[in-house]
């Protein structure tokens, strides 16, 4: 008990550094800050894992010890705790002038015996007097307690080792099949069977986003969603929203973000089309100002365009262009075109957001509305770039978490006999008859107070 | 009336709790320092009726601002609890609503100095740093855990500064016992025995309110973010403070601490649960970033 009592304590100081760096897993951007700021101190800070505690071996250390602890712990004193709980309360010390609140008064043995047991207690009699305890369930919370909690790391043991957890990004009017390649993201489980992953399909028909005009804040995201069992079976419409996740099978769906996808056409100089469709672009900021990148391969040489978007253009002297409203009220592309090699076979993976432009030239610069094209290239034009028109995406998380409810109930049942066995006053009370008069005197097992008070009323309350 | 009327009665009202905060932290400054000088032959009458003054402008003062916590309410439609600024004032009035009950069952009547300065410190910095103005909630926020959730961690945070209060005063008499006698100003306080134990029970009674405003924040995260717990600094702090309170009740209970230990392991875990609000909502990275900070 006492060992785990001081790893909980570790655990919560291990637990410090990770919300004082940043963390991999929550703010990848600011890891990647921290490293071009301070490349010397980000690197010592890595080797102790600072930016990825929760998954370091030294608070894994710190947990799965608890854990064995909470084993070591509670096997033994399950036994302890069945002789303890069926068994009668000891007889009393041959003394009584040595325990708490002693004292002597006038009564009978009988009618304080009848006070216990109005009084729940436990007794047992022998020729010297009575000894009675009380608050059992003290013992019993605590035990439930240490189970409970065991249940509470299993259920997210198992939730990690067999669950899964993805995220993509669907761009309205697409279709996202439940199969690992339509992930951006995959975290499966040790255990997670990847081939298994059931085949639903969530095509996102319509999104809306609607803000306050005043305060430029969003007031409401919904996402209409067609959801079929298999790619065969009719879809059915379900609605998403933030606190509004669907469940499917054993998966939730949450809707996690959004933002933009400009509709762009690229031509070549003859005017054969070489890309066509929509392209996700990354918010920067809450009035989604995004930025992007449009990429090319096709064309000889490639070409790659660095691209923002704004969904209501603005501009000032600092920030250059810049969105002032988070809808599309005038929206704008803004493309700086480069000509080169995108290293896209290059096998290190490249995000879809930028392009790596180190052996690239740029051979133009255009902000466009919607319905305008920019020739590009000169003196000779290369190709030209339409901008067609604007589509929302959404970010879906997928999540299976089958420890979950494991771990809700666990940490319900670990509270609640935690508090029983904080709060449940545990105590004896021994009396014994002395030459017509009675001895009394307690043993508050565990150090609450409200021995005295209790032996008072039952002094006070028995005489009668 | 209008929205933005309520609003504005809203904001007029915070002032003026602020104000009779200001009188009432007046009165006791002056009979506090009036009664240091007087130590002896000290005529209580005088005090105890300044003292009633003082108290009247606190009532007026919890008055105001609980009207001006629900005019906030009214003037966006919905519970006041969308940013820090109405978590700030919201929490004030908790804390003093608290005071008001408790200290009328424990006759902490004197220890309103310390009560009002913290009140104004919560509030000035609520009107002059966090204001915003009444909007309606983002999306992530629109739930009916907002309530059970904000509600249990306002309430907790109300008591656990009040308990931490009490707790100081201890210690501060306590060392004062040390040295000799209390003087004849501090003999009005409530005995050591009384403020050791008022603090412990303070503690002992919200703690489940706290478990309770963790777990339902764990419900809400899983079906807000789709995980029930992430290690986000609100997360991870929430779970140190528990943790430190879990380990003072534990060591008032079964290893028996009591007294100055108690009161300054319980002052630690009250300033984590200050940390996380203070620093993790305005310096910290995270997802709790509602705060319109
Ligand atoms: C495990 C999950 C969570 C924990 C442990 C947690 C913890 C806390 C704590 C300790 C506070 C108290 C005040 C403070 O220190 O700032 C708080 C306030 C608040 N929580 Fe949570 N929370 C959780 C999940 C959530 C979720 C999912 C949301 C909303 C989507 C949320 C929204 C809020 C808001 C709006 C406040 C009050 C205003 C503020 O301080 O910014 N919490 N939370």
């Amino acid at each position: 008990m006492r060992n785990a009592l001081i790893l909980l304590l570790l655990l919560g100081l291990a637990s410090i550094p990770g919300s004082l760096f940043p963390q991999r897993t929550q703010s990848p951007l600011k890891v990647r800050e921290y490293f071009q700021n301070d490349p010397e101190g980000a690197k010592w800070l890595d080797r102790f894992y600072l930016f990825d505690v929760y998954g370091s071996p030294w608070f894994s250390a710190i947990y799965i010890l608890l854990f064995i602890s909470l084993i070591g712990c509670v096997v033994p004193r399950t036994w302890h705790y069945a002789k303890e709980a069926l068994s009668k309360p000891t007889p009393a010390p041959n003394s009584l002038t040595q325990l708490e609140a002693y004292r002597e008064v006038d009564g009978d043995l009988e009618s304080t015996e009848r006070w216990l047991k109005k009084n729940k207690y436990r007794i047992s009699k022998d020729e010297s007097g009575i000894s009675a305890e009380k608050g059992y369930l003290h013992e019993t919370g605590n035990l439930i307690f240490h189970l409970a909690l065991i249940v509470v790391l299993l259920g997210v043991g198992a939730s990690s080792v067999f669950g899964m957890r993805g995220e993509a990004i669907v761009t309205v009017g697409e279709r996202f099949i439940n199969v690992p390649t339509s992930y951006d993201n995959l975290a499966p489980g040790r255990f997670f069977n990847v081939a298994n992953m059931p085949a639903f399909a969530i095509t996102a028909a319509n999104f809306e986003a609607k803000y306050d005009p005043e305060t430029r804040q969003p007031l409401d995201y919904k996402l209409t969603a067609l959801v079929a069992d298999s790619t065969k079976e009719r879809p059915t419409e379900k609605i998403v929203r933030v606190n509004q996740p669907f469940t499917f099978g054993d998966s939730r769906v949450y809707l996690q973000a959004n933002g933009f996808s400009p509709l762009v056409t690229v031509r070549d100089k003859n005017g054969k089309v070489k890309f066509e469709g929509p392209v996700p672009f990354l918010p920067q900021d809450a009035n989604l100002t995004s930025i992007g990148a449009i990429k090319v391969p096709d064309m000889n040489p490639q070409i790659g365009f660095v691209a923002s978007f704004f969904p209501t253009a603005a501009r000032d002297e600092v920030r250059g262009g810049f969105s002032s409203y988070p809808a599309l009220l005038d929206p704008r592309l803004l493309v700086s075109v480069w000509e080169g090699d995108l290293k896209m076979d290059s096998g290190i993976p490249q995000s879809v957001y930028r392009i790596d432009t180190s052996e690239m030239n740029r051979i133009g610069l255009w902000g466009l509305s919607i319905g305008e094209s920019y020739s590009f290239g000169s003196p000779d034009p290369v190709g030209t770039i339409t901008f067609n028109g604007v589509v929302p995406w959404v970010n879906l998380q997928v999540v299976k978490d089958p420890g979950k409810p494991w771990a809700l109930l666990g940490s319900i049942v670990a509270i609640t006999a935690l508090m029983a066995s904080l709060f449940i006053r545990q105590r004896r009370i021994y009396v014994k008859s002395k030459g017509g008069r009675l001895e009394i005197a307690g043993l508050a097992l565990n150090r609450l107070p409200g021995l005295e008070e209790e032996i008072g009323r039952l002094v006070k309350e028995a005489g009668r | 009336m209008t929205n933005r009327d309520w609003a504005y009665i809203s904001n007029d009202l915070i002032y003026v709790a602020l104000f009779a905060y200001a009188i009432s932290f007046l009165i006791s400054a002056f009979e506090t320092a009036f009664s240091l000088k007087e130590s002896k032959g000290f005529d209580r009458t005088r005090t105890i009726r300044s003292n009633r003054i003082g108290t009247l402008f606190f009532l007026i003062g919890t008055a105001a601002i609980s009207l001006g916590v629900i005019a906030r309410g009214a003037s966006a439609g919905r519970v006041p609890w969308g940013n820090m600024y109405e978590f700030s004032i919201s929490g004030a009035m908790f804390f003093a609503l608290a005071y008001l009950i408790i200290g009328k069952k424990y006759d902490l009547r004197w220890l309103g100095l310390p009560i009002s300065i913290l009140l104004l410190i919560i509030i000035g910095t609520a009107i002059t740093l966090l204001y915003r103005p009444s909007a309606p909630l983002v999306p992530a926020l629109q739930s009916t855990w907002l309530v059970v959730h904000v509600a249990a961690a306002i309430i907790s945070g109300g008591m656990f500064l009040l308990s931490n209060t009490v707790a100081s005063t201890y210690l501060w008499l306590d060392r004062m016992e040390r040295k000799g006698e209390r003087s004849e100003f501090a003999k009005r306080f409530p005995s050591l025995e009384t403020l050791d134990q008022l603090s412990y029970r303070m503690v002992a009674f919200v703690f489940p309110l706290w478990t309770f405003a963790i777990i339902a924040g764990a419900i809400w995260a899983e079906a807000a973010w789709g995980r029930y717990w992430g290690w986000d600094p609100k997360e991870t702090w929430s779970f140190i403070t528990w943790i430190l309170y879990a380990a003072y009740l534990h060591a008032r209970v079964t290893a028996g601490w009591k007294g100055r230990k108690a009161a300054w392991l319980s002052l630690i875990a009250g300033s984590s649960y200050l940390f996380n609000y203070v620093y993790i909502n305005v310096w910290g990275t995270g997802r709790h970033t509602y705060s319109g900070l």
